[in-house]
C-alpha cells in the first residue's frame, strides 16, 4: 500500500471536550498503517502537550502520559505553533519532554517537539496528503 | 475521483452531517464516488434508527441511509467508529448482546468499525473531508 502524508492538526485543550483524547486514538491506531505521521498543535491545542496535567479535581482521565508512548510507535514530528504558545504565556519549557530514540543514528534520543512558526506549520500542512483536524 | 468524508458532530445540534450529506449528494450526482463515511466524536449519533425529528423537518439518518453508501460487496459504507459509539450508547446487534443490553439502536444502512477504517479511508481515496467544529 503507498504511503501517504498524514497530519493531525490538534487545535483544542485537553479536557474541555472529547476531542483530544479521541484525536490521540486515532493517531495510535494510524500507527499501525505505517503511514508517515505528523501532528501539529496550535490554539489551545498546546495545551495538550504541557507538562504536569492532572485531573484528580474534575473526575476525568489523564491521558496525557500516553504522548510519551508516540515516540515508540516511530511517530515523532510534533509540531508546536510558537505564537500559540506565546499568547498564552507559554514557552517550550512548559511543554512535555517527548522523546524517540533516532534507529537511523545509533538509537539516540531525540526531541520529538519542534516550536515552529504558524508560517512553517502551514508550509508543512501543504505538503500532507491527509489532514485530520481535531 | 474517490472521495471519503468522515463527520465529528451530532445530528440536529450542529450543521455538520446536513453539511456533509449535502456534500456527498452533490459529488455522487456529479459522477465522483463516495469510498466510505466515517462517524466520529458525537458524529455517531447520526447513526441511531431511533431518531425521530418532527414531520415537517428532515430526518437526517434517513437522508444518509437513502443515498446509499455501499461497496462492492454490498456491505454499507457509512461506519459509525466503535469505540465512540459505545462510548455514547449507539449498538448494532452483536455489541449489544456481548454487552447484555436488551436491544440495539443502530440503522441498518451504517455499520460499526474500529479506527483503522477511517485511516484506510484516508490510504485508499483521493481526498478525504472533514466536517465538525
Amino acid at each position: 500500500m503507498a504511503i501517504k502524508k498524514f497530519m493531525y492538526l490538534n487545535r483544542r485543550s485537553s479536557f474541555g471536550t472529547v476531542y483530544a483524547i479521541e484525536s490521540l486514538e486515532v493517531v495510535l491506531v494510524a500507527a499501525a498503517f505505517d503511514q508517515d505521521v505528523s501532528l501539529a498543535f496550535i490554539d489551545d491545542g498546546v495545551y495538550q502537550i504541557i507538562e504536569g496535567q492532572n485531573t484528580n479535581g474534575i473526575g476525568m482521565k489523564n491521558f496525557s502520559k500516553t504522548f510519551h508512548a508516540l515516540g515508540d510507535y516511530e511517530i515523532n514530528k510534533l509540531y508546536v505553533s510558537a505564537e500559540s504558545l506565546e499568547e498564552r504565556g507559554l514557552s517550550a519549557d512548559d511543554l512535555m519532554p517527548l522523546v524517540y530514540e533516532d534507529e537511523d543514528d545509533n538509537w539516540v534520543e531525540k526531541s520529538s517537539v519542534k516550536v515552529v512558526s504558524n508560517a512553517e506549520i502551514s508550509k508543512i500542512m501543504s505538503k500532507q496528503d491527509v489532514c485530520f483536524s481535531f | 475521483m474517490k472521495i471519503s468524508i468522515q463527520i465529528n458532530e451530532g445530528p440536529y445540534q450542529h450543521q455538520a452531517s446536513d453539511t456533509a450529506y449535502q456534500f456527498a449528494k452533490a459529488a455522487i450526482e456529479r459522477g465522483h464516488e463516495i469510498f466510505r463515511v466515517f462517524f466520529y466524536h458525537d458524529g455517531v449519533n447520526n447513526a441511531s434508527r431511533f431518531t425521530i425529528p418532527p414531520q415537517d423537518d428532515r430526518n437526517i439518518v434517513n437522508q444518509w441511509a437513502e443515498l446509499g453508501i455501499k461497496n462492492a460487496n454490498g456491505e454499507p459504507e457509512l461506519v459509525v467508529c466503535v469505540a465512540a459509539a459505545l462510548r455514547r450508547g449507539i449498538l448494532d446487534e452483536s455489541e449489544a448482546i456481548k454487552n447484555g443490553i436488551d436491544c440495539n439502536n443502530i440503522h441498518p444502512a451504517f455499520r460499526i468499525s474500529g479506527l483503522g477504517q477511517l485511516i484506510e479511508a484516508g490510504i485508499q481515496s483521493d481526498r478525504l473531508v472533514v466536517f465538525g467544529d
